[in-house]
């Protein structure tokens, strides 16, 4: 910072570089001489050499510059660490994912089954197939039901039972998954005796956890939609479900789009309830009204967890799942927010 | 939104044509082969579970309309989720206990009782992973000690006693085990406890009976487990053993590695189970043979299913099936793919004749 | 539309239909979750039954899902203490540290870290991870032993409850950063720029106006994370060394499980009464995640009604 009065200076740039450096220099050294054994590892050094770098930067800053900003420095110090920290595994994972992933994400990974595959080779055609039948048949379910509840929530929800029903879609978002798969289990197993395994069991686990996230975006989006507007609609005689349908929904379509498609994204990946009630299966499954459907991230689950003789090779391919399941995700998220810029402009309809 | 949903249809749709066939899938057009049609579903053990695999590979070829699940589960669910109704056939690592014979199943006809032949005989390893040590010989009460909790590091004198030449490490063992119930547990213990005795004191069980060392799910959790780790030990199939070292087990007077002759020569050597039906080949494994060409630490997994299916449609397939798996071209194939001594001689005829009464 | 004007008999009737659909769709979301309850608890209650033997609840459900009960929490716990100070540092970095360019390119890619899915996580966590903390924690139990919570015997393969505590701490991470974030931005400018113009550092303006402003949003991120953890399922099936065992020890191989993969890892070999016992713990999950729950909404409400005073 400037100099006040004459008195206090401050570190400049050059001081703080040639600390940096000097840093930097002491934790190779260090390394050098603890190790021995000649290996580097930059990373480590690095961070020792961050340490070694704040320990000299902050005492020079209380001598020079004051307490005040001593402590200053030690705080940015530590919230860009906590940053750096943080980044650490996160980097790792989508590196570890994309570089490992690569290996076997080819033509056909995307183009085969495992039905009749004993070690190398193969793919996930049946578990891709899966993902999408039972993703779109939870979306089937989970978008009139979650969008009709946000209409009513924002456009008649006065008293109790708006109330009720804000709640309830609160204690919904606290679903673990594992629960929501207990219930569509136990629901089907009702109905299918005692060892129901199918892809719309699956489904309706999903919906379970993708209607809360649905209510609550749209019910988020419908709010922002200016209330002039209906007033203007209402004034011209147009009846309240007219203006409904065809001003307030349209206005906030960009909005309703981004959160169904992230509502997607998070269901997408969801493990647990469908290694419950999808089962698993090598062969391709068209009909999710009957027998096992596989799914991509119990494909992933399951390609690790049960690896054959050759076992690098179902390694592999849970590796490329993962790839996958990522991109499918990343794909979700990017399209919502291309649709949420290109429909920002919401007045114009 | 509605747009939404048709766009969503529409791009599943696609998928769908573009994939209408899996380049794996749907039978060869020009040999039609087998008019066997439907969905088997089985569970059970892990062990054989790459056995399966390769079988399941066979027969879909040879049968395109039939899809034959099986999902390596473990013994104990295997059995359970059979007598549930849950899969057509299971597979076990532990022949069926007599008070399993007297439940009934739903996917059966009732009172026709069970068939249980032994479909994949394999060794079990202790495999390890030890830095430096490419050789390592354990008597019985050593692995006891070992995987009971008494014995916690590589420099332990019981350990050097039985591997005077080898340099040990002054490392924690980390003992691996299943966590999940299991045959391969069952086989082990029961070894453990035949021959050591007066240090595993455990009950031999499908569940692995002490609270101590670490556990891991299922063949492949066991040997990612020993793999990943430092200093671990632990028990598993010996086909998925891969590259890691496989401890020499003491026989009689000798140090016996695994090998699948030996672990045939087990099976040969001992006796049937008493008082079982005829469609029963349940074995009663010796474990304290001194006869150095055999690997006694050896599992003998089983196919169970039903003599006669309530429903024969499903009958015909498990026919086919298990037909398929003892014979003499489904045995070489399980061999050559998971490294398992084939099932062979009188044996072999005898499993063989059972099948193939299957209704 | 149609170009005549409608009467008025039809378009009470359109609204009453439009209104009644979307009202039935508010019943459809009540009765899912009564049927949730109902049907959780109708499979739970032959598990509850004293006299009946269970093979894998052989003392009692009580003795079965205690320990997994406390695996729960302790790993939710763990990962909390690893989170939160991470995120409060992430949303700080992003909304009072970064270059707004960068902020909203990092806030962006927190997003979508918060999507990636959890067997994801597990497989980096079993992979990646757990081999390469290893030799760290045997470290520390050398140095560090003395500690109870850090005594030995170290597990050889680094599956143990720390690591679960740590890898959940990676996947609620973002997601809380998130909350974080967003609690900092709505920190009044006012407040801030006056301290500034009081001559305070950055650090103390944050001390001062922002920190205070943010207390309770950040408390209710912190719930929010510790629901996500304590729910979390695959990502510990795969990385953990499980043991019915009630024990702090953070780097042996005999940990406390949790019931979330307790469930996954058992179901698929479940039958008969397992099961039952198995949706019997699911019960128990699912209330102790809507306490938590609505212990964070409690917060939220309370900050809403202190914000309405100012």
């Amino acid at each position: 910072m400037t100099t006040i009065h004459g008195r206090a200076t401050s570190l400049t740039k050059g001081i703080v570089l040639t600390l940096f450096i000097s840093g930097m220099t002491i934790s190779f050294f260090i390394s050098a001489v603890t190790r021995g054994d000649g290996e580097i590892v930059p990373l480590g050094i690095f961070a020792l050499g961050m340490v070694v770098f704040g320990l000299l930067v902050v005492p020079a800053s209380w001598l020079v510059e004051g307490r005040r900003k001593a402590i200053n420095r030690t705080m940015t110090g530590l919230v860009f660490s906590a940053f750096g920290f943080a980044l650490i595994p996160l980097v790792s994972l989508v590196w570890t994912v994309v570089t490992l992933g690569l290996a076997r994400f080819d033509g056909q990974f995307f183009g085969s089954s495992m039905r009749n595959i004993v070690g190398a080779g193969g793919g996930a055609l049946h578990a891709v197939i899966g993902t999408l039948e039972i993703t779109l048949i939870a979306a089937v379910i989970s978008i009139p039901i979650g969008l009709l509840t946000s209409v009513y929530l924002v456009e008649y929800g006065r008293g109790r039972f708006s109330n009720w029903v804000t709640t309830m879609v609160d204690v919904m978002t606290g679903i673990p998954s594992i629960v929501a798969g207990l219930f569509a289990f136990a629901m089907f197993s009702l109905f299918f005796g005692p060892g129901v395994r199918m892809g719309v069991a699956g489904a309706v686990a999903l919906s379970v956890l993708m209607i809360p996230v649905v209510v609550r975006s749209s019910e988020e989006m419908l709010r922002l939609v200016p209330n002039e507007l209906r007033e203007a609609s209402l004034a011209l005689g147009v009846p309240k479900w007219l203006t409904i349908v065809r001003v307030v929904i349209p206005t906030a379509i960009g909005g309703l789009v981004t959160g169904i498609m992230i509502a997607i994204a998070r269901v997408i990946g969801e493990t647990a309830p469908l290694l419950i009630v999808a089962g698993f299966t090598q062969s391709m499954n068209y009909n999710p009204f009957s027998e096992r459907m596989m799914t991509l991230p119990v494909f992933v689950y399951n390609s690790y967890s049960s690896q054959g003789t050759d076992a690098q090779a179902y390694i592999d391919r849970a590796w490329a799942g993962a790839l996958t399941l990522i991109v499918i995700v990343m794909a979700l998220n990017l399209g919502a927010r291309i649709v949420s810029r290109v429909f920002r402009p919401a007045g114009n309809h | 939104m509605f747009n939404l949903v048709k766009a969503a249809s529409a791009v599943a749709l696609v998928a769908l044509t573009l994939s209408g066939c899996a380049a794996n899938e749907g039978g060869n057009a020009e040999t039609p082969a087998g008019s066997l049609t439907g969905t088997l579903n089985g569970a059970g053990a892990s062990s054989a579970g790459t056995a399966q695999e390769s079988w399941i590979a066979e027969f879909q070829t040879a049968n395109a309309g039939v899809t034959v699940n099986y999902d390596p589960s473990g013994s104990g669910a295997g059995r359970e989720s059979f007598f549930a109704g849950a899969v057509e056939f299971a597979g076990t690592d532990s022949a069926l206990s007599d008070e399993e014979l007297a439940m009934s199943s739903p996917v059966c006809v009732a009172d026709a009782g069970y068939f249980e032949v032994p479909i994949y005989v394999s060794p079990i390893a202790v495999i390890y992973n030890l830095d430096g040590v490419d050789s390592l010989n354990l008597a019985p009460a050593t692995i006891a000690g070992i995987f009971k909790g008494d014995i916690t590091n590589w420099n332990d004198s019981a350990i050097a006693a039985d591997n005077p030449d080898v340099a040990l490490p002054d490392l924690a063992i980390t003992a691996v085990h299943r966590s999940d119930d299991s045959g391969t547990t069952k086989n082990f213990t029961d070894y453990l406890s035949k021959n050591a005795g007066d240090i595993w004191d455990g009950e031999v069980g499908d569940a692995f009976p002490y609270a101590t060392g670490e556990g891991a799910s299922g063949t492949s959790g066991v040997v990612d487990a020993v793999t990943n780790g430092t200093g671990t030990i632990g028990y598993a199939d010996a086909s998925k053993a891969g590259d890691l070292g496989t401890a020499n087990i003491k026989v009689g007077d000798t140090w016996v590695g695994h090998t699948p002759e030996g672990a045939a020569a087990v099976v040969a050597l001992s006796p049937r189970v008493e008082g079982r039906s005829a469609t029963d080949m349940a074995v009663s494994i010796d474990r304290t043979l001194s006869d150095p060409t055999a690997y006694p630490l050896v599992l003998v997994s089983y196919l169970i299913g039903c003599n006669d299916y309530a429903d024969d449609a499903v009958g015909a397939l498990v026919n086919a099936y298990a037909t398929y798996l003892t014979s003499v071209e489904g045995q070489a194939t399980a061999a050559a793919n998971a490294g398992s001594a084939p099932v062979s001689g009188a044996v072999q005829e005898e499993a063989a004749a059972i099948t193939a009464a299957i209704k | 539309m149609t170009s005549a004007p409608p009467t008025m008999p039809r378009l009470r009737r359109g609204d009453r239909i439009f209104r009644g659909v979307s009202v039935a769709a508010g019943v459809v979301i009540l009765s899912v979750l009564v049927l949730v309850a109902v049907f959780l608890v109708f499979k739970a209650l032959p598990a509850l039954d004293p006299s009946v033997h269970i093979e894998s609840t052989p003392n009692g459900f009580l003795a079965f899902v205690g320990p997994l009960v406390f695996g729960t929490l302790f790993s939710a716990t763990l990962a909390l203490v690893f989170a939160t100070p991470l995120s409060i540092g992430i949303g700080l970095f992003i909304s009072h540290y970064a270059p707004r360019r960068i902020a909203s390119a990092l806030g962006y890619v927190i997003d979508l870290l918060a999507a990636i899915p959890s067997v994801v996580y597990g497989l980096w966590g079993i992979q990646v991870f757990a081999p390469f903390i290893q030799p760290v924690y045997q470290w520390m139990s050398d140095n560090w032993g003395f500690l109870p919570i850090f005594e030995g015997p170290v597990s050889g393969t680094g599956r143990t409850i720390l690591t679960v505590g740590v890898v959940l701490a990676i996947m609620i991470l973002p997601i809380m950063s998130a909350l974080a974030r967003e609690v900092f931005l709505q920190t009044p400018r006012l407040h801030e720029e006056a301290a500034l113009a009081l001559g305070a550092t950055r650090w103390e303006m944050i001390h001062m106006a922002v920190l205070p402003f943010a207390r309770s949003g950040l408390l209710s991120a912190a719930m929010l994370g510790l629901g996500r953890a304590l729910g979390e399922t695959m990502a510990v099936a795969m990385v953990l060394s499980p043991a019915a065992a009630v024990s702090f020890k953070l780097l042996t191989s005999e940990n406390p499980s949790t019931i979330a993969s307790t469930i996954a890892l058992d179901f698929p070999e479940a039958s008969g009464l397992d099961v039952n016992a198995l949706i019997a713990a699911g019960l128990v999950l699912f209330a102790i995640t809507m306490v938590v729950n609505s212990f964070a909404r409690a917060i939220v409400t309370r900050q809403r009604v202190k914000m309405g005073e100012n």
